[in-house]
């Protein structure tokens, strides 16, 4: 059977009965074979038992908590099965290495910023300025300049949203709180994208905590946030684009009583659900010619790094080809 | 005790099938999902051998082993004869490490869905293959990690995508 990821919107509580996670509340008892789980998204307000716990980290499952407004609030990160000594060591020194650092750290920004030109592409825009800032980044030689490089074109990116966005404005990108629905939106969907790169670092050798781009001291697990700036424009912004314009989300998914927008429960709904399907999609890649999906896209991600780190193959960004 | 004592039996089998599997075997870059093709042949394994085997674990390996008369016989059921020599130097280890313990054994490979058996014989000269084996291993796992070839065999192999992506 494929694992899914499970995303629980209402609250409720989840317990476990023999091979089973039972989630359950008023309104009634259903049932989650274990081997059905790849991964949690806790949305709603929810209880877990200390058997059910237990036995999702038996599985491996990854359970990713939100709060009420769907702020990203941590994640449950099962001690991990696939340790390897030698995958750790060499990545601290892919950390520590100050050119091995700056490679890696370039790498994710040019990636990033690739995509965020495709995207613009696709959507009818011009990209030269997004693809100018791929001059910065050559010429970065510390890490605060190689994010300076990424802000440059991530500015002239968003730049470009207003128009792209057809029934809400989005003005410039605003996070704590969002200042209206499109930046919500974007808020929310990139916290997704976090807990799912989680999810697939988590079925590696890699450490999440050894990071290249971000410091590692944030309170994140930084190598999540590293590659999912890869994914951000290719996953989270197209689906918000796609939300908006096919007007599948619109100004009654959102709540404004909390000076700041943020999607309500059923805005929730809806987005989880069109971004699942959105990691479910699959593209045919190129090099395995096979269709793999944007989750796997995420995992192989992982791997290339593994290998890059192990020597074996100099790590190349993902970037969209389609 | 010898230092090929410490080497597992699958890492002689994965060091004829291919370098880069045996090295990302031992330096625990393990894929997680077992393929079907493993799930396969365990349960091959105890349709055929459920009732009269007995596992004997000895240091780093495990083995099925019968005895019979005075010598042992060890015994590795396949579903296909796909990796027969990788399988077949896996059970030789297995004959050769019994050796050096002072066990007399001698091995078959069997093929229940092809109704065939190999049998596996520990002389002079098998054993100093042998041996050149054991002495090559150590050399690729302590190496770096071979780049990935392509074989035929890769896309039903665990690391394929970790390999070619
Ligand atoms: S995919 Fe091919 S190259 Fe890679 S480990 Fe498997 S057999 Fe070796």
């Amino acid at each position: 059977m494929r694992r899914k990821n499970f995303y629980i919107v209402s609250d409720g509580k989840l317990k476990r009965k023999e091979n089973t996670i039972y989630f359950e509340n008023e309104e009634g008892r259903r049932p989650i074979p274990i081997s059905a789980i790849y991964a949690i998204y806790a949305l709603g307000s929810l209880t877990v038992t200390s058997k059910a716990l237990s036995y999702l980290a038996k599985e491996g499952v990854c359970v990713h908590f939100f709060n009420r407004y769907g702020f990203y609030e941590g994640s449950f990160y099962p001690r991990e099965s696939l340790v390897s000594g030698e995958v750790v060591v060499r990545q601290a020194e892919h950390y520590l290495d100050r050119d091995k650092r700056l490679y890696l750290a370039k790498a994710f920004v040019e990636g990033s910023i690739m995509n965020m030109a495709r995207v613009l592409r696709k959507n009818g825009e011009d990209d030269t300025e997004v693809i100018s800032a791929l001059q910065a980044l050559s010429e970065a030689e510390k890490i605060d300049e190689v994010m300076g490089a990424e802000a440059i074109a991530r500015n002239a990116y968003y730049s470009k949203f207003d128009t792209i966005l057809k029934n809400m404005k989005f003005e410039r990108r605003s996070r704590q709180p969002p200042e209206n629905e499109a930046n919500a939106m974007i808020s929310f969907g990139n916290s997704l994208l976090y807990s799912a790169v989680l999810s697939e670092i988590y079925h590696t050798q890699l450490h999440p905590a050894i990071s290249f781009l971000h410091e590692p001291l944030e309170r994140r697990f930084s190598l999540a946030l590293d590659i999912a700036e890869l994914f951000k424009p290719v996953i989270v912004d197209r689906l918000v684009f796609n939300l908006v314009n096919r007007k599948v989300v619109t100004e009654s998914d959102f709540d404004d009583r909390f000076n700041g927008v943020l999607l309500n429960e059923n805005g929730r709904k809806k987005f989880v659900k069109a971004f699942n399907e959105r990691l479910e999609k699959t593209v045919k890649h190129r090099k395995l010619k096979r269709n793999v999906s944007y989750q796997r896209l995420i995992r192989l991600e992982c791997y290339k790094l593994v290998k890059h780190i192990l020597n074996a193959e100099k790590y190349r960004p993902f970037v969209m080809w389609w | 005790m010898i230092d090929e004592m410490y080497i597992r039996g699958v890492q002689v089998n994965y060091y004829f099938v291919c370098k880069t599997k045996l090295w990302l075997f031992s330096h625990n870059v393990g894929m997680e999902n077992e393929s079907d093709a493993v799930k396969l042949g365990k349960l091959i394994h105890r349709s055929v051998f459920d009732r009269d085997e007995k596992e004997i674990r000895i240091g780093p390996i495990a083995i099925d082993a019968v005895r019979k008369g005075d010598v042992v016989e060890i015994r590795e059921v396949k579903k296909s004869r796909a990796f027969e020599k990788a399988s077949y130097y896996q059970l030789l280890y297995y004959l050769y490490y019994l050796s050096k313990l002072g066990i007399r054994a001698v091995g078959k490979l069997s093929y229940p869905k092809q109704r065939k058996n190999v049998e596996v014989i520990l002389d002079e000269s098998s054993a100093r293959e042998m041996e050149s084996v054991l002495d090559d291993i150590p050399r690729v796992v302590n190496g770096e990690m071979p780049r990935p070839v392509y074989k035929k065999h890769c896309r039903k192999c665990a690391y394929f995508e970790f390999c070619f992506t």
